[in-house]
This record gives structure tokens, C-alpha cells and sequence, in this order.
């Protein structure tokens, strides 16, 4: 190492909006103040990972992990660990059941990952092409362009089983294979970088912390395929991303890894970016394709695919951000090493964003094949606050709700299939006791509602009769013929609707009908919420005998609908409740009742 | 083409069909009807609306059968209890969105999503309404938008954008705000709209129609003070029959004048005659650019007014082309309020002139610039459409298809075969050179089919020898095919190359004014070709078929005009067009 230290300052999104980047410039200023900036390097990484532990920051080489690390840290970590060699022990991971000081690897949240798509993430600065270098970048690309024929690379993606990461598990090979062989010119490769799953920040995270591995995965493809140009489609929600591909492009063209001629091998290949608007239907590669083209973002039906008649009906490939970053590892390390990771027919990781109620959120990239139960409580520490778990939500809108009798289930493609949901892109929202499912319905269906392109029918006006029925649900006032309405909309948007997003969108609702009738039952039948969460069915009250008057409910309350005399107990205006909850969640003496 | 033929099964019968067919039309091959809504046979599939959903043998899935080509082997399944199921659900699930109001719509019973309601027994709306509450939109003299009645079919849209590249509305908002309107939500009058109509005769409910003005019509029938007449172009006698149970293409052209007669109407014309007028004035007009040099060439011809339109919002740099000549419909107006006028002895502002047009764009016409008042009134006082006509026509109880066959009036109503052939695309190119080679040469033409320029294909080409010189001409329909046309004579007038044409007719409709915006529901490509076969039809079956001879047009020349592009016809016969902005705001 040419460096004495190095500290690793997390660069993702999450860590810079908790002022990551004050944290980097602290430590540049404060190691020059010690006089030892030539001996430290800064570097501003992508994401860790590790999000709930947010900021990040990791000295090498002793692998210190500090975390919620605040601005002001950097003094007291500079003056104490880079001078005098002395860790910063409070602000050290501590592991939950150990106590102890961890070092990454020993770190519960990092031991069951498997880190493909991640594996620069947090580890280099994404804007230095040499640090992607330095850890093989562009090795792939060479070797394709002057060791293997493209039908050898599409033989290699083939033997690794590698299949689309955006949702559908269409094997990427196949995908090439058809571009390849139509027989029609100009030829486009395009990356989908459209995320918008709800709680999802899978690509965004491998953009910001990876971006060469996107480029140099679509150089791959246009080698192989035949196409000299390729597209990233990226929402302008993304402006970190955006701006580290921009940086990423920039400096691989000043080192001839794009743009004509690359590396001397006669072939030209160049990337442009293409921001959409945000709309989630351009996910759907025929709606992202007319956005590229300037058209209004609404899905075609297909055929004709995109292999066949893509972008400007021509031929076209298009993957997204978590495919082409197993790319490059894949031509590099071999398709039979990939193959040997994962299940039968889902082959090596995935990544996930876990959130929701969980201890340890944040991105995680595991073998396929890994069980639930293995990120819910080995990596992600199970449920916040001891509750207990009550379903995993997979997918986003377009998936379904796995309860607990279901958590030893290997995932992969087919099984979560199996169970009402899906891969997609790699959303996952763990819910406790508190969760009450028809709103969680609800929210995923407002979310397919708003999202809706308007084209077809089903979709349009069968997620909004959806969503009037649940809100009745919500409001105790629907019946089982409502129910039964609910079951034959839902099966007519599926069969019917013309693209994923309509076809997928009743998921959420149908799936949480399968696994928790009972408690939309309760909801039709006996106007109550179990879950004490939907607002029309449920009334606040102060029972007198435990409430001593301290008046905290009071002053919490954000419509001061609760007086009484101090030391005596306290009453809810229920005519001016808004059933937040508030109250019932910070009263000590349980004297506020929820019913 | 040499499509190849491959072997499939519908509901287990099997039979060969063309690479490349869809599974929607393979089924109609074999008598299989799928039910469709968003689906037209003019537009490529857009696969919006769901309902002609049918199922594959070994897929899990349903495919659109609009958008789903044949493959080898394919095993498809049209009906079973399923797929009938969801097809009924997408139904009510529209029929949610719809206004209940079929009783008191311009399409009751002649609407195609109650139609499929009736198909499907629908006896009751499982779903509650929720209906968007949009304004109607009846800015423009010829159409009106009503959004709340909109089932987003998509079908307008494609029409104007694709058939006819007019791209006067656009999808705006999105999911169940989705709705039809020009971009950025201005009025359809403030919008490149061409008022064409196509979007009308397209639409598969009572979501943009004609602006209906029959009720103008029957004030004055009721008038005692009103003197009114009538004029019928060409295209209404073939298609008209259609909404009394005829074959496309069935003449009805005696039975027309009988109904307008027995509606109250004094005195009956037929634009034909305005027809064989316009070709007078604009033959002389060729005859004067190409062997005289007076003006410029290619000349254009300028009777479709949603045709004048577009030039003038897309092409004002070509408004020196355009023939002065005013439109038939427009010479008859003119002429009905000064010589008929002045030979019944009745005062213009006495008379109450209505045309009957298959047009939408006609309405807007008739008020187009100051020279449709050249009479000193309003030249037409209401343009309906054969729509409209048809209308009234059953709700004054006229048994139309037992009406006796009667004539026109002279000599307003007198006319050629040249004029009939005006309704059909090609047919003003046709009658123009039939009399233009008599004019330049002073010999008649021995064959006057000029086949070359008729069809339903888009763009259409033909070269005639006159004294020694050879003309020309292109003949160009449905909007979205001049383009192509005027962009070469663009080129070769920059570029001062040779004139790839000395004369060129445009009809924005597709099949011309058989096809026109204010025709019957239901045109197709078929329908259309009946049409056509009906108005040559009246041509063949004409004593006289050059407009040179009509001798209406010879008397009216001699009582009244004196000759053609005289200062009379200049002032009554002839118009100017103006540059115009595509939007007005």
C-alpha cells in the first residue's frame, strides 16, 4: 500500500443525506491540520450496504468499521486512530449478542452475503476509473474483445444460467442469443435503470458505487451482439447515480474503453444517458424503449420482442442494472463458477433491499437460494422492538406477502412464484403485528393506481375498483360479495391486462386475500382492524383507572384533543381524534385503549 | 408476397393460414367472431381495451388475439368459460367508466361497446360508477369531444396521428385520468385539427362525433318565411343506404332527392353539378399555368376543405399552388343565392341553403373566410352530414328504402359523370383531365376511364399526352400519404429541378369523400372499395361524362358567368387562402 491508512467514507445516497460528504471533507481538512494528509487517503466509496448503521466509515487497514458516524467524529477518528493508532472504540460496531468490537467479516450482517453485484461497492471510489481497474475492471472486456468469439461469450452466459435480474427471470443468454442472430442493422444494447419498486435501492446503490461495471457489461454485449451503441434509461430521481455514470463515461472514453476503436481492436462502442421522468411504467421495456424514442412511456404488446424490433424497431437488448453487473465476473471468473452458486435454476445472488420492520436494514446481496429466514433474522436481526414477524412482502407492487409458515423457503425464481409473489427486482418489506394487511394492500395498489399508464382497461379501471373495494374494506364497509367482486377483478387484470405492471398489480391484494383472509374478515364481518391500523374502525380511549394524569398523551397529541386537570385522568375528544396513535404509543401506564 | 402458409387450430379445427396472419383474423377466416373493442381494421393493433383476449394450448397465459400472429402448430382457444369470463369483466369494468346514458346518446344503436354489453347479456353493472367528470370540448365548428364517454381505445388518436398525421390530439394524464385531447390541453379549435372527422367515423362510442346541426335544419323546413334548398354530393349516394340496411356502394341518389323532398326542401340540387362547375374553372386554371404560364405548377387541387386546411397550418409556402377554384359544395351555395335566386325571383336572404356532405370539415368550410359569403349571405346557411341525414330521415318517418325514385331540380341539379366521380380519390384528377384535354387540344379524349388514378392505394400516379406534351399528375388520399408528395415538389422547386408533377389531388379522407369523416359507421378498406364501385358505377351509367358537356353548365355560362375565370366567376366561384398558426394559443 502506498498509502499508511486508508479511510473508506460511504458515498451512497443514504449515508449522504445523513452528511457524508461534511464527513469527507472534515477528514481531508482535519488530516491536513495533523500534518499527515500525505499519509491518508480519503476515499468517498459507494454504498456499504449496511444502511441502518449509516454514515460508514471504514479505515484500513485494520478494518475499523465505524458507524453513525457524525461530522464531527472526524476530528477525535484523525486524532486518535490515524495519529496515535488508538481505535475510536464507542464508535465501533458493536454485534448485537456479542458486545464485542467487529471487524467486518465478523460482522452478522456481512457473514451470510455473497457479494457478486456488490463486490466494488464500498470498496472503491466509483469516481476513479483506476480504482475499477485495479480490481480487474475492464479484464472482461478484453478478454472478450480479444480472446473469446461472441458466440463463446454467449456459450459462458449460457453455462452460468444467469438470468434477468428486473423481475421476470428471462434467461439473459437467450435474450443475446435472438439479438444476435436477427438479421437486421443498426443493433442497441440498453441498460434499464428505471428502479421504482417502492423501498427499493438496488440499482441506484450498484450505480452510485459501481458504475464501470455497467458500462463495461453493455461494451460486452455490443461486442457480442453486433451493436455500436448503447443506452442507460435512468430516472432524474437518481442525480448521484446520473452523475457517477456521467463521471464513469467520461473518463472511460479518455481511456479508449469507449468510444471508437476500443483498446485498438477495431471495435467502437459508446454509451448515452437518457433520463425518464419517474413514471414506474417505463420499467416495462416496450414503455422504456417509446421514452427513449421520445414517445409517451405506454407498454406495446409484444411480439414483436425488443429482440426483434426494439429501440426505433430495431433489434435491441435490453437488461437491467443488476444483470449487467454480474457480467463482467461472469467472463472473467467463467460461467461453471457462477452456475456452482445458487439453486437449480436460479443461478448466483441476489441483491435485496431490506427495510421495512427490521433491525438491520439495508442492501444485501445473498446466494439464490438462501431461506427468508436466513436475511430476516441472521442477516437483517430479525424484528425491531422484539415485535412479532408477521409477513415478508417480495417484489413491490407487482408481488405478494409471505407469511412465517413460509419462511424456510429457499428463494428463487420459481418458489416465490409458487407463493403468490415474485423475484422482481429485489424489494423487501418486513412486517410485524402492527401491519395490518389490507392497508398494506392498499398502499401497493394506490402506489399501481397512480402508476397506471391508462392504456388498457383492465388495468385502468380494474385497479381503481380495486382500490375503492379495499378502502370500503378499510372503512368497515364492505361485504363478502365484495370479496368475491375483489377475486373476479383481480383474476380479469391478470389475464387481461396488457403489460407486467397491470398483470401483477392485483398481487398484493390477491395474495394477502390467500394468506390472511381472516383478517379481512374481520375487517368485512366484524368491523374491526386487528392490527388496529385502519383509522374508521378503530376509537382511542383513556381508561380512568390507570391513566394518573401526567399528561403526556396531551402534549403529544397534534390536535389537542385531550384535556384534563393534572394527576387526574385524562379524555379524548373523539369528535376531533384523528386516530394517529400517538397517544396509545407514548403513554407508560397503558391507560389509553385501543379498540 | 409469398407469405408461407402454416398449419394451426382453432377450437381444435384445423386449416392453413398466411405467416403473418393475427390470431384475429385467423379466427374470422373460419367464421370464429372474437370480440374486440379498441381493434380497427385501419390502424395497426394497439391492444388497449383486453376484450379479444383468447387462450394458446401450453401457455399459462391469454394473448390478445389483435396483436398475436400465428405461429406454426398453434393450438388457440377463442371461448370457454374463462376467457368468456374475464372478457365479460374488462366489459363491466368499462361500462364502470361510462356514462349510463344510451338513451339519450348520438350512438344508441349504433355503438359498439353496447354492442358487446347486448353480446354479452349484461343485466346488471356489478361495479360502482366512476366516471371522470371532463368537460365537452365544442370549440371547432365540426366536431365535439365529449371525454366523459371516452373508453380510451386509443382509436382517434392513431387515426390522426398516424393515418392522418394531423397530430391534433394526444393521450394526456395517466391511469384513470387518462384522457383524448390536443397537447397541452388547448381547445380542439385552438389545435392543428383539421376537422377532417376521421377521428368521428373512427370512434367506437359517442365520444367525438359531428357537431349536430339538424336542429338548424328543421327550424327552417318549419319557417314559412324560409325558401330552402339542398344540395347532396357525390359520395352520399353510395353510402347513405347504409343506415337503412343497404350494401355499401348501393346507389340511392333518386331515393335521396325524393326524402330531402318529402323532408320539405323546394328546390333539390346536387353538388355534382357544383362538381362539373369546379372542373371548369379549375381545368381553365390548369389549362392557363401549364400551356399558358400564367401561375405557378404543380397546381393543387383545393375542394376537400380539411385538405385546405391542413396547407394552410402545415404547407402555407404552397398556398401559390392551390387552385382559386372554390369547392362544389361552395359553388352550388354561391350560385343557389345569386342565379337561382335571381331566376325564382326569390331574395338570397329568403333562401336557407343546406348541404348535405359525407364531411365533417364542410361545416367548418362554409365559414372559412369572407368569400363563402359571396352571394352578399351566408352562401350555405348549415352543412349536415350523411350521418345527420339519415337521422332525420327516420325521425320524420320516411320509409326510405320504399320511396319512389325521383329527380333533382334543374338546372342546379343537373350533372355529368365527371362530377359523380368527384366522391372517389382520384376522381377530381379523372374529370379534370377528361375536360382539360378538350380544352387544351379542342378534341375529346376517346377513352375517358383514366384507370391509373383510381384504388385504394395511397399514392397514385399517371401520364397523359395533351398536343404534344405530356402531363403529369399525382393523386394523393388520406392525409398522412401528402406528405411524401408535397415534400418532392418542395425539393424540387428548391433545388430547381423538374417538376415531378404539373398537377396533384389531395383528399384527406382515406377512398376520398366515400370515405369522408361524415360518412356511415363501420368504413373499412372493403367497405370503402364498395363505395368507390358504386360512384363509377354512376359515372358509367351517365348519358353525358365530361363536365364540358353538361349543358347546365353551358346555359349557366351563357345566361350568367359568360366563360370560365371571368370576373363573375371570380367573384362567386373562386376564394384565397391564408397562412395559419398550428395553435392559437
Amino acid at each position: 500500500m502506498a498509502f499508511k491508512n486508508y479511510v473508506l467514507v460511504c458515498g451512497g445516497t443514504a449515508c449522504q443525506s445523513s452528511k457524508s460528504e461534511e464527513i469527507y471533507k472534515n477528514f481531508i481538512s482535519e488530516l491536513e491540520a495533523a500534518g499527515i494528509k500525505e499519509d491518508v487517503q480519503v476515499v468517498k466509496t459507494g454504498c456499504f450496504g449496511f444502511c441502518e448503521k449509516g454514515p460508514i466509515v471504514k479505515v484500513l487497514p485494520d478494518e475499523s468499521f465505524y458507524v453513525e458516524v457524525k461530522p464531527t467524529d472526524a476530528k477525535e477518528i484523525v486524532a486518535e486512530h490515524l495519529v496515535k493508532g488508538r481505535q475510536v472504540k464507542r464508535l465501533l460496531y458493536q454485534g448485537e449478542e456479542t458486545k464485542k468490537h467487529a471487524k467486518v467479516e465478523d460482522i452478522a450482517f456481512y457473514q451470510k452475503q455473497f457479494r457478486i453485484v456488490l463486490r466494488n461497492c464500498g470498496v472503491i471510489n466509483p469516481e476513479d476509473i483506476n480504482e475499477y481497474i485495479a480490481r480487474d475492471g475492464y479484464a472482461a472486456l478484453e478478454k472478450v474483445l480479444f480472446q473469446m468469439t461472441p458466440d463463446e461469450v454467449i456459450q459462458e452466459l449460457k453455462v452460468s444460467g444467469l438470468r434477468g435480474r428486473g423481475g421476470a427471470g428471462f434467461p439473459t443468454w437467450l435474450k443475446w442469443n435472438f439479438t444476435k442472430q436477427v438479421n437486421d442493422s443498426p443493433k442497441y444494447i440498453v441498460c434499464n435503470a428505471d428502479e421504482g419498486d417502492p423501498g427499493a435501492y438496488m440499482d441506484r446503490s450498484t450505480l452510485e458505487g459501481d458504475p464501470h461495471s455497467i458500462l463495461e457489461a453493455m461494451t460486452i454485449a455490443g461486442k457480442t451482439i453486433g451493436s455500436n451503441k448503447g443506452y442507460i434509461y435512468i430516472r432524474a430521481e437518481y442525480p448521484l447515480a446520473i452523475h457517477r455514470l456521467e463521471v464513469a463515461i467520461k473518463q472511460a472514453r479518455e481511456l479508449g474503453l469507449l468510444g471508437k476503436d476500443i483498446l485498438g481492436s477495431g471495435f467502437d462502442f459508446d454509451i448515452e444517458i437518457r433520463l425518464g421522468a419517474g413514471a414506474f411504467v417505463c420499467g416495462e421495456e416496450t414503455a422504456l424503449l417509446a421514452s427513449i424514442e421520445g414517445e409517451r412511456g405506454m407498454p406495446k404488446p409484444r411480439p414483436p420482442f425488443p429482440a426483434v424490433k426494439g429501440l426505433w424497431k430495431k433489434p435491441t437488448v435490453i437488461n437491467n442494472v443488476e444483470t449487467w453487473a454480474n457480467i463482467p465476473v461472469i467472463i472473467l471468473r467463467g460461467g461453471a463458477w457462477f452456475a456452482n452458486i445458487g439453486t437449480e435454476k436460479s443461478k448466483g445472488t441476489k441483491v435485496f433491499a431490506l427495510t421495512g420492520k427490521i433491525r438491520n436494514s439495508g442492501l444485501v446481496e445473498v446466494p439464490m437460494g438462501t431461506t427468508l429466514r436466513e436475511i430476516i433474522y441472521d442477516i437483517g436481526g430479525g424484528i425491531i422492538n422484539g415485535k412479532k414477524f408477521k409477513a415478508v412482502q417480495t417484489g413491490g407492487p407487482s408481488g405478494g406477502v409471505i407469511t412465517a409458515d413460509y419462511l424456510d423457503t429457499p428463494i428463487d425464481y420459481e418458489n416465490l412464484q409458487k407463493l403468490g409473489s415474485i423475484m422482481g427486482s429485489g424489494g423487501m418489506i418486513v412486517m410485524d403485528e402492527d401491519d395490518c394487511m389490507v392497508d398494506i394492500a392498499k398502499f401497493y395498489l394506490g402506489f399501481t393506481v397512480d402508476e397506471s399508464c391508462g392504456k388498457c382497461a383492465p388495468c385502468r379501471v380494474g385497479g381503481r375498483q380495486l382500490l375503492n373495494y379495499l378502502d370500503k374494506i378499510s372503512k368497515g364497509k364492505a361485504t363478502r360479495d365484495d370479496l368475491a367482486k375483489m377475486k373476479q377483478i383481480g383474476a380479469a387484470m391478470k389475464r387481461a391486462s396488457l403489460c407486467g405492471l397491470g398483470q401483477t398489480a392485483p398481487n398484493p391484494v390477491l395474495s394477502t386475500l390467500t394468506y390472511f383472509e381472516k383478517e379481512y374478515l374481520a375487517h368485512v364481518d366484524d368491523r374491526t382492524c386487528p392490527a388496529g391500523k385502519c383509522k374508521d374502525l378503530i376509537t382511542y380511549s383513556i381508561l380512568p383507572e390507570k391513566c394518573i394524569g401526567c399528561g403526556l398523551c396531551a402534549r403529544r397529541c397534534p390536535v389537542s384533543c385531550i384535556t384534563g386537570e393534572k394527576r387526574q385522568p385524562h379524555v379524548i375528544d373523539q369528535s376531533a381524534c384523528i386516530k394517529c396513535g400517538e397517544c396509545y404509543s407514548v403513554c407508560k401506564f397503558g391507560a389509553v385503549m385501543r379498540k | 408476397m409469398n407469405a408461407k402458409t402454416i398449419n394451426i387450430k382453432v377450437n381444435g379445427m384445423p386449416f392453413f393460414v398466411h405467416e403473418g396472419t393475427t390470431v384475429l383474423e385467423a379466427a374470422k377466416l373460419v367464421n370464429v367472431k372474437i370480440p374486440t373493442l379498441c381493434y380497427h381494421p385501419d390502424l395497426p393493433a394497439w391492444a388497449a381495451c383486453g376484450i379479444c383476449v383468447v387462450k394458446v394450448e401450453g401457455s399459462p397465459k391469454m394473448f390478445r388475439a389483435c396483436s398475436t400472429p400465428v405461429e406454426d402448430g398453434m393450438s388457440i382457444i377463442t371461448h370457454d368459460p374463462e376467457i368468456v369470463e374475464v372478457r365479460r369483466t374488462v366489459i363491466e369494468l368499462i361500462l364502470s367508466t361510462h356514462p349510463n346514458d344510451c338513451l339519450q346518446c348520438l350512438r344508441n344503436q349504433n355503438c359498439e361497446l353496447q354492442r358487446l354489453a347486448a353480446e354479452f347479456g349484461i343485466r346488471e353493472m356489478p361495479f360502482e360508477y366512476n366516471i371522470n367528470r371532463i368537460p365537452v370540448d365544442d370549440s371547432t365548428t365540426s366536431l365535439v369531444l365529449n371525454p366523459e364517454k371516452c373508453v380510451k381505445c386509443g382509436r382517434c388518436v392513431k387515426v390522426c396521428q398516424e393515418m392522418q398525421n394531423v397530430w391534433a390530439i394526444e393521450f394526456l394524464g395517466r391511469g384513470e385520468s387518462t384522457r383524448i385531447a390536443p397537447a397541452g390541453d388547448v381547445l380542439l379549435a385552438e389545435s392543428p385539427c383539421i376537422k377532417c372527422g376521421q377521428c368521428s367515423a373512427h370512434c367506437p362510442v359517442g365520444a367525438i362525433y359531428e357537431k349536430d346541426e339538424t336542429q338548424k335544419v328543421w327550424k327552417a323546413l318549419q319557417d314559412p318565411t324560409k325558401h330552402c334548398v339542398v344540395q347532396i354530393a357525390p359520395a352520399v349516394r353510395v353510402a347513405l343506404g347504409e343506415a337503412f340496411g343497404l350494401e355499401p356502394g348501393t346507389l340511392v341518389t333518386n331515393k335521396a332527392y325524393a326524402a330531402l323532398r318529402r323532408l320539405g326542401f323546394k328546390g333539390i340540387f346536387d353538388t355534382n353539378f357544383g362538381a362539373d362547375l369546379t372542373i371548369m374553372e379549375e381545368g381553365s386554371e390548369f389549362v392557363e399555368r401549364f400551356v399558358h404560364g400564367k401561375g405557378e405548377l404543380p397546381l393543387i387541387t383545393s375542394c376537400c376543405p380539411a385538405w385546405v386546411d391542413y396547407l394552410e397550418k402545415y404547407y402555407h409556402d404552397l398556398i401559390p399552388l392551390f387552385s382559386t377554384a372554390k369547392s362544389p359544395q361552395a359553388m352550388v351555395g354561391a350560385l343557389s343565392k345569386t342565379y337561382y335566386a335571381d331566376k325564382s325571383g326569390i331574395d338570397c336572404k329568403n333562401i336557407f341553403m343546406v348541404s348535405i356532405m359525407p364531411c365533417t370539415a364542410k361545416k367548418y368550410e362554409i365559414v372559412r373566410s369572407e368569400s363563402m359569403y359571396s352571394s352578399g349571405c351566408q352562401d350555405i346557411d348549415v352543412s349536415i352530414t350523411t350521418r345527420e341525414l339519415s337521422r332525420m330521415i327516420k325521425s320524420a318517418g320516411i320509409d326510405f328504402l320504399s320511396l319512389p325514385d325521383e329527380d333533382a331540380d334543374a338546372p342546379l341539379g343537373i350533372y355529368t359523370g365527371a362530377g359523380t366521380i368527384f366522391g372517389a380519390t382520384g376522381g377530381v384528377m379523372e374529370a379534370a383531365l377528361r375536360t382539360a384535354y378538350f380544352l387544351v387540344t379542342g378534341q375529346e379524349l376517346k377513352n375517358v376511364d383514366l384507370t391509373d388514378v383510381r384504388g385504394i392505394e395511397g399514392i397514385k400516379e399517371a401520364r397523359i399526352r395533351m398536343a404534344g406534351k405530356e402531363v403529369r399528375v399525382a393523386v394523393a388520399h388520406q392525409m398522412g400519404n401528402i406528405e411524401k408528395v408535397l415534400d418532392l415538389v418542395r425539393e424540387a422547386k428548391a433545388k430547381g429541378k423538374e417538376l415531378p408533377w404539373h398537377f396533384i389531388e389531395v383528399m384527406a379522407c382515406r377512398g376520398g369523400c366515400i370515405g369522408g369523416g361524415g360518412q356511415p359507421y363501420g368504413a373499412t378498406d372493403e367497405i370503402r372499395k364498395k363505395r368507390l364501385a358504386g360512384i363509377y358505377k354512376d359515372d358509367t351509367l351517365s348519358k353525358i361524362r365530361c363536365s364540358h358537356q353538361n349543358p347546365a353548365i353551358k346555359q349557366l355560362y351563357a345566361e350568367f358567368l359568360g366563360k370560365p375565370l371571368s370576373h363573375k366567376s371570380h367573384e362567386l366561384l373562386h376564394t384565397k387562402y391564408t397562412p395559419r398558426p398550428l395553435y392559437t394559443r
